[in-house]
């Protein structure tokens, strides 16, 4: 019953032009990084070879890649996830839902589940970007797996957050916008993140990520990521089900 | 499916709901101190098509969205099919078809995915997915429409799959909330002959404004007023003592209204 849902997702943004543009906007400004870092790489290349133990492919392109994309997706994901639940309200498709003899939490998770698998798909194509480098040389096949799970991850938390935000409004647009406010505050909250307060290192989503990006898999950050999203479905599951008690 | 309704009510229970294929009984909603339901006793016999009748904010869309689970009552129980549906809302909805005030429908859709879509929800198996479609379209009259999106059909069209959709796993129950509602003479005339076509298989509340609706369709009316259940006839009973539907209606929620 939550494949059901996960699948009338996946088919509902595919149908529309939304996904195929975001997938290619995604793709090509990651190439055009990529490209920028690989050009840069071959420029030092020389230097490098004079250092004992030089930083490879891996630290110098995919690193920057993969940070890059996880701008992107902060960007992204607040149009993807806007939809979800805020469009069926407006809709009234959400009366459907409901009416059916499944759970709130199947529905939410079916929509989890449909936009991660989307997802998925954007974080495989800048694996795949990344491994194209195989034509030239080896690559550091643990910090490229570490970076991708920690992108997965990351991503895990911004849907979650996005389905919450969703289910407070019936308009999308503002949908779109609270996410958005929010993982830009995670982001500004990262970026003035000094070394000396901690509780700022904690919270930032994006210093988790950087870690998982540097190949250093802490578990620490794994049980962030992984309380955060379960909060965010939790938060989400519960307000829906309020909302037939009290709406 | 009806096992457990046996093994927990014995005898007295099975009667009952062989009976009442739903009841609701002291239902209350209050939404702050407005009491949009207060205290309605509602039962639905097998086979029998309900009318549920009132003016404009009497309170029957709130009394539907309880019966269908969108709502939580805020005293009462509801059983459906035998089944408490606030205890178990997983098997009592699932003799449900609920179609809404406004039509569920995904305009991106075509008519068969969504209809494909909605029957997995409930739980259809596979094999009969394809069988169970072409059925209720056939019965909505969109057997040529299946191809086309949602959101190109006219309002009629796009009401009859809101109706194919609350059929397409054939539940025991049907809901309609003001079906009629924005459609042509026509059209009201076939999706009368629709409701007398599905009478034969299940039961049906229909819930409107319109009276003359009422007395070609329903065997039994209900009339709400600010919350509360003024009349509950068979229209056999109120033909045979000679009045009008009418004027019972005026009486009923005017008369209600001076005493307010």
């Amino acid at each position: 019953m939550i494949f059901t849902i996960a699948r009338k997702e996946l088919r509902m943004l595919f149908c529309s032009p939304l996904a195929w543009v975001l997938l290619t906007v995604v793709q090509i400004l990651l190439t055009w990084v990529f490209l920028g870092r690989l050009d840069a790489f071959l420029q030092v290349q020389p230097q490098l070879m004079q250092i004992a133990n030089p930083p490879g492919f891996t630290e110098i392109i995919v690193s920057p890649v993969f940070g890059l994309a996880a701008i992107l997706l902060l960007m992204i994901i607040p149009l993807l996830t806007m939809r979800q639940l805020a469009e069926e309200r407006k809709n009234h498709t959400l009366t459907l839902l409901i009416s059916a003899p499944i759970s709130v939490a199947e529905i939410v998770i079916g929509k989890f589940l449909g936009l991660m698998f989307f997802l998925l798909g954007v974080i495989v194509l800048t694996v795949v970007l990344s491994a194209s480098l195989l034509v030239g040389g080896t690559l550091d096949f643990g910090l490229l797996i570490s970076g991708a799970a920690g992108l997965f991850l990351m991503v895990c938390c911004f849907v979650a957050l996005g389905l919450y935000v969703s289910s407070l409004t019936a308009q999308p647009v503002i949908a779109a916008v609270g996410v958005l406010g929010v993982l830009m505050g995670f982001w500004v909250i990262d970026l003035v993140a000094s070394d000396y307060e901690e509780w700022m290192q904690v919270v930032s989503i994006f210093r988790h990520f950087e870690q998982f990006n540097n190949g250093l898999v802490d578990t620490f950050s794994i049980a962030y990521f992984i309380l955060f999203t379960t909060l965010f479905l939790l938060l989400t599951i519960r307000h829906l089900d309020g909302e037939r008690l009290h709406g | 499916m009806d096992w457990n309704v046996f093994h927990v009510g014995g005898i007295t229970m099975n009667d009952q709901t062989e009976r009442f294929t739903l009841s609701a009984e002291h239902l209350r909603r209050h939404y702050g101190r407005h009491k949009a339901v207060n205290d309605i006793t509602l039962q639905l016999k097998k086979g029998e098509v309900l009318g549920l009748l009132g003016p404009n904010g009497a309170g029957k869309t709130t009394t539907l969205r309880m019966i269908t689970g969108n709502l939580a009552p805020s005293a009462g129980s509801i059983k459906i099919c035998g089944t408490d549906l606030l205890d178990n809302p997983r098997r009592a909805k699932a003799h449900l078809g609920y179609l809404p005030e406004m039509p569920p429908l995904y305009l991106d859709m075509t008519v068969d995915e969504y209809l494909q879509f909605v029957a997995r929800l409930h739980h259809v198996e596979k094999q009969r997915i394809s069988l169970m479609l072409e059925n209720s379209k056939k019965r909505c009259g969109l057997s040529d429409r299946g191809k086309q999106l949602i959101g190109t059909l006219s309002k009629g069209l796009q009401q009859r799959v809101g109706i194919a959709q609350a059929i397409i796993h054939e539940p025991d129950i049907i809901i309609l909330d003001e079906p009629t509602v924005g459609l042509d003479p026509n059209q009201m005339r076939e999706i009368r002959g629709l409701i007398h076509d599905l009478r034969k298989s299940c039961s049906i509340i229909l819930s409107t404004h319109l009276l003359s609706e009422v007395e070609s369709v329903c065997d039994r009316v209900y009339i709400m007023h600010e919350g509360q259940i003024v009349l509950n006839k068979t229209l056999l009973d109120l033909k045979q003592g000679e009045v009008d539907l009418e004027t019972v209606f005026s009486q009923l929620t005017q008369r209600a209204q001076k005493t307010h």
